[in-house]
């Protein structure tokens, strides 16, 4: 293994290949702040960038800085606008933007980069050490124990259930699933709920959700009140983090690094589970006036998403070098890559071409140190943003806001939805009916359909929940993590 | 009646339709084949629209105990807030979405942020409109030139 890592060390550290990841961190971090532009959609985009290039080792070390980059983009917009452009940095928002209403935008951006680095470094050095043991692991994950693993990444709708919330929270994790049921399931093959409307075919699309459920409601909201994000405290480009919160963050981060590494190491889980997840377990764990504080600007529930989103993405590496299976769309998309430089991942690419192997796990390192390096002096003027006047702000806010939903979809009739949806969102946040938990219900609902079904077809019936003991496993967990912290606040009462 | 409570009703509506709906009417073109599984397209729905009916009700009667707390905008004093603008704004991104196919994506982007800031009371033509202009050109250039995602420039009749 020394010696690999020497190779791959080697190989990263070359002068065109520091230069290379410093290109690809810059731009997947730019672009990936567009809403919208997820990192599938930016690797894609950098494919022929990359074949171009001849050599895979650089290659593949430029769509790795540009994937690092474009998550931590994603989170930027989270942070800054409420405009989540992807399912992995939805719950980065839930506390990472009322930081930012606090005036403390550089603090969160500085937090979410911390994070993120730890993240990917420790899920670098996990994928190390562990990456051929785990992907037999990965195997033994089936249908029913995903589908357990998504009950498990909805119980993350607990931390929005407060005092008299229990139900609408539910209420808006079931709308958030019966939305997800509109389309064409992978399953099926079958339109459903569509009343005969053609775009409605492939369902409602993930952004314009995000962008009215979360975005919309937002900007119009500081219309009708105008608040000075940039003006409160004057702190909104303070980077700096006190002992106290570090102390406070550091247990989170280290915790989150393994299990968002192990969450992504399972193909189909990935980024957006594991934040979630990352998110619930924090919140349950955390004593119980730091508990109140989760959705309303906790460090620790910035840190924790952060952290398990980047491990996670880290994670995905596995089952793909080792095994030659893409674990997300993401990976599916450097698979292809990998192909079209004809290199084969899989049990052997670490046997016949163990510079690719070490010098993709090196370039993580690499990546993550130089995304940190140029993105921490870079944050004060991004956090900057936010204080551009209103009347300029908002409407950049709003074109921002349609055109990730244009993009996505290039349908014009997905900006109408999107001004649709965000009336709803609008009216539902006028009643405090918490909104993270109807984002939450949409993005698992489908995975968790697929599955459920899949082992229902598989086992003739739910006697699957008995015959898989982790199946099992996971959804007392579920349960638990759903039902230990509504009953300890009735408790406390 | 309280809003949430309005809101619920309105989601009590919405989940008897999707109900009715998974219960009565999408198995009936279901396959023979399709039949003899042990869960059908129809199946979570139906779970779901049990869930929701059950939610929506128990919001409705106000089963559920809790202060009624008002959010950072109370919506009863509407008419206390700038709710002319936002009403505006919303209406000025539906007329975005209908004009930017036609109208190309230059002309519509950079109309709605003149027109967005105007409304928000922004009177220095002068800042506005080269700001406008930089941002939607700045855009377009990479979203289309660079990306590679195809938005038209210019409007229809001009054939771009």
């Amino acid at each position: 293994m020394l010696e690999g890592i020497l190779i791959g060390l080697q190989t990263a550290l070359s002068m065109q290949n520091l230069l290379v990841v410093i290109g690809g961190c810059l731009i997947g971090t730019f672009i990936g702040m567009l809403p919208g532009l997820g990192p599938m959609s930016i690797i894609a985009i950098m494919i022929p960038v990359a074949i171009t290039m001849g050599d895979p080792s650089a290659a593949l070390i430029l769509l790795a800085g540009v994937y690092y980059g474009a998550i931590f983009g994603g989170s930027t917009s989270s942070i800054l606008l409420n405009a989540p452009g992807v399912a992995g940095t939805v719950a980065s928002s839930f506390d990472g933007y009322p930081m930012s209403r606090q005036g403390k935008a550089g603090k969160a951006l500085t937090i979410a980069a911390i994070a993120s680095f730890a993240g990917g470094t420790i899920g670098a050095l996990l994928l190390m050490i562990f990456a051929p043991m785990l992907s037999s692991v990965a195997l033994l994950f089936h249908s029913p124990e995903y589908f357990a693993l998504m009950v498990v990444g909805l119980s993350a709708i607990a931390a929005f259930a407060g005092p008299g919330q229990v139900t609408k929270a539910l209420m808006m994790t079931v709308l958030g699933l019966i939305m997800a049921t509109v389309g064409e399931g992978a399953l099926f093959n079958l339109p459903r709920f569509t009343g005969g409307i053609m775009d409605l075919q492939s369902g409602f699309g993930f952004i314009t959700l995000a962008m009215a459920m979360f975005a919309l409601p937002e900007a119009i909201f500081l219309v009708l009140k105008p608040k000075n994000l940039g003006a409160d405290g004057g702190e909104i480009k303070d980077l700096r983090i006190t002992r106290a919160e570090a102390r406070a963050i550091a247990p989170v981060i280290g915790r989150q690094s393994v299990q968002g590494f192990f969450i992504g190491v399972l193909p189909g889980a990935g980024a957006t589970i594991a934040s979630f997840l990352g998110y619930a377990v924090e919140r349950n764990i955390a004593p119980k006036h730091e508990q109140d504080e989760f959705g309303k600007g906790s460090i620790k529930g910035l840190a924790a998403p952060e952290t398990a989103n980047n491990a996670a993405c880290t994670g995905s590496f596995v089952p793909l070098l080792t095994l030659g299976i893409p674990g997300s769309g993401t990976t599916a998309i450097l698979l292809g890559a990998l192909i079209a430089l004809n290199v084969t991942p899989g049990p052997r690419l670490m046997i016949d071409e163990p510079q690719i192997f070490w010098a993709v796990i090196m370039s993580m390192f690499i990546g993550n140190l130089v995304l940190l390096v140029l993105n921490l002096p870079l944050i004060p003027y991004i956090a900057k943003l936010l204080a551009i006047p209103r009347n300029y702000l908002i409407p950049f806010i709003l074109f921002f806001t349609l055109m990730g939903a244009y993009i996505g979809q290039n349908n014009a009739t997905e900006l109408l939805m999107l001004v649709g949806f965000g009336i709803c969102g609008i009216a539902l946040k006028f009643a405090n009916y918490p909104l993270p938990p109807l984002l939450i219900g949409f993005i698992l609902g489908g995975m968790m359909e697929d599955n459920f079904s899949r082992s229902m077809q598989l086992y003739g019936g739910v006697s699957f929940v008995l015959e898989r003991p982790m199946t099992l496993g996971l959804l007392v967990i579920a349960a638990g993590l759903i039902i230990v912290p509504i009953l300890r606040t009735r408790l406390a009462k | 009646m309280a809003l949430d409570r309005w809101i619920a009703l309105c989601l009590l509506g919405l989940c008897i339709l999707y109900g009715y709906t998974a219960w009565f009417t999408m198995d009936a073109s279901l396959a023979p084949f399709m039949r003899r599984n042990p869960i059908w397209p129809s199946t979570f729905p139906k779970v779901l629209s049990v869930l929701g009916i059950s939610a929506s009700f128990i919001i409705l009667i106000g089963l559920e105990k809790g202060e009624e707390k008002i959010g950072e905008i109370d919506h009863r004093r509407l008419g206390d807030y700038f709710l002319g603008q936002a009403l505006v704004l919303l209406g000025l991104m539906v007329v975005y979405a209908l004009c930017l196919r036609p109208l190309g994506f230059l002309f519509s982007t950079s109309a709605f942020l003149i027109v967005g800031s105007f409304i928000l009371g922004e009177r220095k033509l002068h800042v506005m409109i080269p700001v406008a202009f930089i941002a939607t050109g700045a855009v377009w250039y990479l979203v289309q030139e660079v990306l590679g995602i195809f938005l038209r420039p210019l409007p229809i009749f001009v054939g771009v």
